[in-house]
């Protein structure tokens, strides 16, 4: 909910969303992959509720949120637009009307349509299963198994850019290639 | 009717012939032998299986029916964790992926016959050997102590029966006793590890034996993730721990387990409990199968974890010198699939692709105050190196911490999986 008496139902209230940290609305309970996201020291900026929006799964692994996201730019800046007017101090949001707003990382189309080779992404995998388990277990460590290879190579992207907070997967994501993260997108979609 | 008795030898002859027409087969295909079934050996073996689709017959020789980690032992020294679940056994690596696991000790390597000699007797023939034994410790490396002095002053620097003998002595400690521990020059296994340890024996003193205190005795200036452990003693264990650096004698010490005395630079300190963490090698079967060098450690080439003294011989793990990496269980098991993937290229004709490692070390310093640090390296002609990493700050927020130790509890259920299947 959002607006004046808004209280968390489902999600929290979204009043003065823009500038805080995720998972900070008090008396809300998140999803443990969304605190796992704030602690990591994820912020609602415009960018992140941004990339949010258009794929939740992108930025936070699993959340309460049951929604696919919105493709179409206009229609996230128009979204974005109507709930900026219920926060306070929307100072790091252009003045502007917002239309299009430049997502970071802008994934080349080309990079999302790069066939991988699951051969060589299973070789790769063994660097990942030292914390994923391959079974899917989550507990501590998040599942990567069986996710559409689309929101595997923008998540694995978001971290090598940086954009998405995790030391660990910084580090590793920063040195793997267009080509391998598409391998190991390949290859964890059929576990 | 009459049973011909050469018609009934000459079908027995060609049944027995048809049953063991898979044994010939098996025997044919190419050899790799494992020694050692810890986070390199025994991650090395399922790779080798579980990718090789049954075309290399894989040997694992452990002298443990029981493996316990090393890594999170010291969990169980804070009573973070319970004995039982840091002991692994080798049960699914022999059912589901087929690996002949020998418990044996390897006594011998012969490189040109290219077998390996058992405690037990048996001689176990090889195409590709994998030595992943972790450590031994040096002889007279501290004054005063050697293995027999093993009860009085526990090293438990290999995990299992000395780290329960450690953690009983702790608890067994008189009120506003001393634990001290001689810690090791470098390199050594976990460079975390000794810190991590004073930090689970200050978080159990505290709910056990409030006035107990801790002396570090220390060869090293510095030591892994410093400032962090600092910070988080002084925050948690304040007044409990001190720690003598060389600049106050710390490399100069000697130990008397009969009358549990230290002495540091000539003054005796009388100890309750004595913890000896001595200087390190690798583990002595490298240095029988004459691939170490001078220090004591078992070169390696980068691309693919093979030994620089034989062509036949790879290893992983504590006991490679191979750059850049820590002694670390994450960094064998890393190391592991470099290697496996290489054998399996020179066995079987499989796909060789670049060799990739990572590692990160996650130490807990009190409940829910979780640190890590890590790093990725790519081979080069002349090591492993680095190639970028990163480490835990101080002052972070009490979630990170929390985040950082529901993560390497996420991170051991993990590894463990990946070892032991």
């Amino acid at each position: 909910m959002v607006g004046e008496d808004a209280k968390n139902r489902t999600g929290p209230q979204l009043n003065d969303l823009f500038g805080r940290p995720a998972g900070s609305v008090e008396g809300y309970k998140y999803s443990k992959d969304m605190m796992r996201a704030a602690s990591s020291g994820l912020i609602w900026d415009v960018e992140h509720i941004d990339m949010f929006i258009e794929k939740p799964k992108s930025l936070v692994f699993k959340t309460k949120m049951a929604f696919r996201g919105i493709k179409d730019p206009t229609e996230r800046a128009n979204l974005m637009a109507y709930l900026r007017q219920f926060s306070a101090s929307p100072s790091d949001i252009p003045e502007a009307e917002p239309t299009l707003v430049a997502r970071d990382p802008d994934i080349d189309p080309s990079i999302l349509a790069l066939e991988g080779d699951p051969e060589y992404g299973e070789y790769l995998s063994g660097e990942c299963v030292t914390c994923h388990q391959i079974d899917g277990e989550d507990e501590g460590i998040p599942s990567i198994t069986g996710w559409h290879i689309e929101d595997f190579v923008i998540a694995l992207h978001a971290y090598k850019t940086g954009y998405r907070p995790h030391q660990v997967m910084e580090t590793i994501a920063k040195r793997l290639s267009e080509e391998e993260i598409a391998g190991l997108a390949a290859y964890f979609t059929s576990k | 009717m009459k049973i011909n008795r050469r018609g009934f030898i000459g079908t027995g002859a060609a049944f027995v012939a048809a049953l063991s027409a898979p044994m010939v087969m098996a025997s044919n295909r190419p050899k790799v032998v494992v020694i050692g079934g810890g986070a390199g050996g025994a991650t090395a073996a399922r790779y080798l299986a579980k990718d090789s689709k049954g075309a290399l017959d894989v040997i694992l020789i452990e002298p443990s029916k029981t493996y316990y980690t090393c890594f999170f032992s010291n969990l169980y020294i804070g009573g973070v964790r319970d004995f039982a679940s840091i002991g692994h056994t080798y049960g699914k690596l022999a059912s589901e992926y087929g690996i002949n696991i020998v418990h044996d000790w390897a006594i011998g390597v012969d490189k040109d016959a290219r077998t390996v000699s058992l405690a037990g007797g048996a001689q176990i023939p090889y195409d590709a050997l994998v030595i992943s034994p972790g450590i031994d410790f040096v002889e007279g490396s501290v004054a005063g102590w050697d293995l027999t002095s093993q009860n009085a002053m526990p090293h438990a620097y290999k995990a299992g029966s000395q780290t329960q003998l450690l953690k009983a002595q702790i608890e067994a400690m008189p009120d506003g006793g001393t634990f001290a521990m001689v810690a090791p020059p470098n390199p050594y296994r976990c460079p975390p590890g000794p810190y991590e340890r004073v930090s689970m024996v200050a978080h159990l003193l505290k709910q056990i034996n409030p006035t107990g205190k801790i002396l570090i005795v220390d060869p090293k200036e510095k030591f892994s993730k410093q400032g962090l452990f600092e910070e988080g003693w002084n925050k948690h264990y304040a007044g409990m721990i001190e720690r003598v650096g060389p600049d106050f004698g710390g490399a100069n010490v000697e130990v008397r387990p009969d009358a549990m005395e230290i002495v540091i630079d000539g003054d005796v300190e009388k100890v309750d409990v004595c913890n000896v963490i001595p200087a390190q090698k690798a583990g002595n079967i490298a240095q029988i199968a004459g691939i170490t060098n001078d220090a004591g450690w078992a070169p390696v080439t980068a691309h693919d974890m093979k030994s620089k003294m034989d062509n036949n011989i790879y290893v992983l793990g504590d006991s490679s010198a191979q750059g850049d990496m820590p002694k670390s269980g994450f960094s064998a098991n890393s190391q592991a699939k470099v290697c496996s993937m290489a054998i399996r290229a020179a066995l079987t004709g499989s796909k060789a692709f670049p060799a990739k490692f990572s590692n990160t070390c996650w130490s807990l310093i009190d409940t829910d105050d979780g640190v890590k640090v890590g790093a990725s390296y790519e081979a080069t002609d002349e090591k492993i190196a680095k190639t970028s990493g990163f480490v835990s700050k101080t002052g972070e927020d009490a979630a990170q911490r929390k985040q950082n130790y529901e993560e390497s509890v996420g991170w051991y259920e993990g590894i463990v999986a990946d070892m032991f299947g």
